[in-house]
């Protein structure tokens, strides 16, 4: 048995740089093609359905300029049915930003939470905790529209 | 505590001169655990994942309550028989052992070690037995993949891609019953078989190691060099070679952990080969995608109960060493930039004829 160093500090056992690339290397890789493959095929078809309520929309009377807000709402909501009879949440691990990133996948990043804290109650439960994962969209969303917002003054004036 | 009762080998390591009998022991598993490679050794299987109740924290709670009736039963002993409960979990103030408490009546000492807490209850309660304190101590722990994953994660139903070395908290819990000698002789429990007794002969206390590990999603990592500190020191203290031991069963390194530790006790010369076994690479299949392995509070505890201890009892172990390692780290910790702090602890049990 060779004697171990029971008396020293932290890290007797391996220098820590070292022992953390060593822990990268038997890190398994990352599947990135086969998830690139997923999130190509998740992604696609989600704005398959998107481009065809868009075209019924057309098809009944709604132009290109007001067809867009119809679309992203009826998405939001196949977003947030999905969501709520729990497919949602095994659509995302297949097809990871395929599906996190298009509408529907905010909406599923809204909803999950909603239902997730109806135990806690409505206020501190559903209503404290609903924007817990969009919320930095949101926020990081209105600062950005804000500075663009600005810039956009200050080079073409308000009314241009 | 007496001196001679427990003797201080060295920091950390505890002999025990009048070694605790590991009387009987539950286990009470999930679905997916009982889908993975023990799935039949389970003493109690629960298929529904909320247990009836409105929140997993309920269920959680209900997982822990039915291990102990189990163990209760499985011994013939009764509540009353017994002085001191040690128990945790992964829940915030350790909801589920205190709240679960409320109904067991047995006088509780709550322990916190995250996923450690199975081996530090066990060793908690041998040394109160060895030390004479106690008759008879129960150690139990529970933990709940959903209640788990909406404190530590994300919402359930939020949809997240798992990275591979992600772990899958159990949904199980486990209950450890431990006896004075003295004790088990005068009043024969209906051991679980009539196989030889299992005696916990020594343990060590884990010291917490950090070795700069950050990534919550990579806890096998950051707990390899807790399980190899204390694996080092219990050699160390019990005077025993690895190659004396049957088993060496840590919990939960996962598939990324597991090479870690051999690593680093290659790196001491010590070359455990197939004795050390770890419980979050044993508890699921490789297809059930719980990618880098199983992990929580139960999942080492589950493995115990299931596989290891009944090997010790069918005789076809000698002698075994648990070390489950727990990340000591909290959500918060981990958003303010913190590396994650780790520990183990080691539980000895031999069977004697």
């Amino acid at each position: 048995m060779p004697s171990y160093s029971m008396h020293s500090g932290e890290c007797a056992l391996m220098d820590k740089k070292e022992y953390q690339k060593r822990a990268r290397q038997v890190e398994p890789p990352r599947p990135i093609a086969r998830n690139a493959f997923w999130a190509f095929l998740v992604g696609g078809t989600i704005c398959l359905v998107g481009q065809i309520v868009q075209a019924v929309l057309l098809s009944t009377g709604f132009t290109e300029e007001t067809v867009k807000a119809p679309t992203a709402i009826i998405m939001v909501f196949l977003g947030a049915l999905f969501t709520a009879v729990g497919l949602y949440d095994r659509l995302t691990p297949l097809g990871g930003m395929g599906a996190s990133l298009p509408i529907t996948g905010f909406a599923n990043a809204v909803v999950a939470p909603a239902i997730e804290f109806k135990n806690e109650g409505a206020v501190m439960g559903t209503g404290a905790r609903i924007f817990q994962i969009a919320g930095p969209v949101i926020a990081y969303g209105l600062f950005a529209a804000f500075v663009i917002g600005i810039l956009r003054y200050a080079l073409r004036g308000v009314w241009s | 505590m007496s001196v001679t009762e427990v003797a201080l080998e060295g920091r950390g390591h505890l002999a025990f001169a009048n070694p605790p009998l590991l009387a009987a022991w539950a286990t009470v598993a999930g679905k997916k655990e009982t889908q993975g490679p023990l799935g039949r050794h389970f003493d109690r299987i629960v298929r529904d994942e909320t247990m009836g109740e409105k929140t997993f924290e309920r269920a959680e709670r209900k997982l822990f309550t039915s291990a102990v009736e189990l163990v209760l039963s499985l011994s013939g002993r009764h509540a009353s028989d017994v002085d001191l409960i040690f128990a945790g979990d992964l829940l915030d103030q350790i909801v589920t052992a205190n709240f679960a408490a409320r109904d067991i009546g047995i006088p509780l000492v709550g322990v916190y070690g995250a996923c450690s807490t199975s081996s530090e209850s066990l060793l908690l309660a041998a040394m109160s037995v060895a030390s004479g304190t106690a008759r008879r101590a129960i150690a139990a722990t529970a933990s709940h993949h959903m209640s788990a994953e909406r404190q530590y994660r994300y919402p359930i139903e939020l949809g997240v891609q798992r990275l591979p070395t992600s772990q899958w908290t159990a949904t199980g819990a486990a209950a450890f019953l431990v006896e004075d000698a003295r004790e088990a002789r005068s009043q024969k429990a209906p051991a679980q078989g009539d196989g030889p007794t299992l005696r916990i002969v020594s343990a060590t206390v884990g010291r917490v190691q950090d070795y700069g590990i950050k990534d919550p999603n990579n806890m096998g990592a950051a707990m390899a060099p807790a399980a190899a500190d204390t694996i080092l020191r219990h050699l160390q203290g019990s005077g025993h070679a690895v190659e004396d031991f049957d088993l060496i069963l840590t919990g939960d390194l996962g598939r990324v952990g597991h090479p870690l530790l051999e690593l680093l006790l290659a790196e001491e010369r010590i070359h455990p080969k197939e004795r050390l076994r770890d419980a979050g690479i044993l508890l699921y299949a490789p297809d059930q995608a719980v990618d880098a392995g199983g992990s929580g509070a139960a999942c080492s505890a589950l493995v115990c109960g299931a596989m290891a201890l009944p090997r010790l009892r069918r005789g076809e172990m000698r002698r075994m060493l648990l070390v489950a390692t727990g990340s000591l780290h909290s959500p918060r910790t981990y958003q303010q930039g913190e590396s994650i702090p780790t520990i183990a602890h080691a539980v000895e049990v031999e069977a004697v004829r």
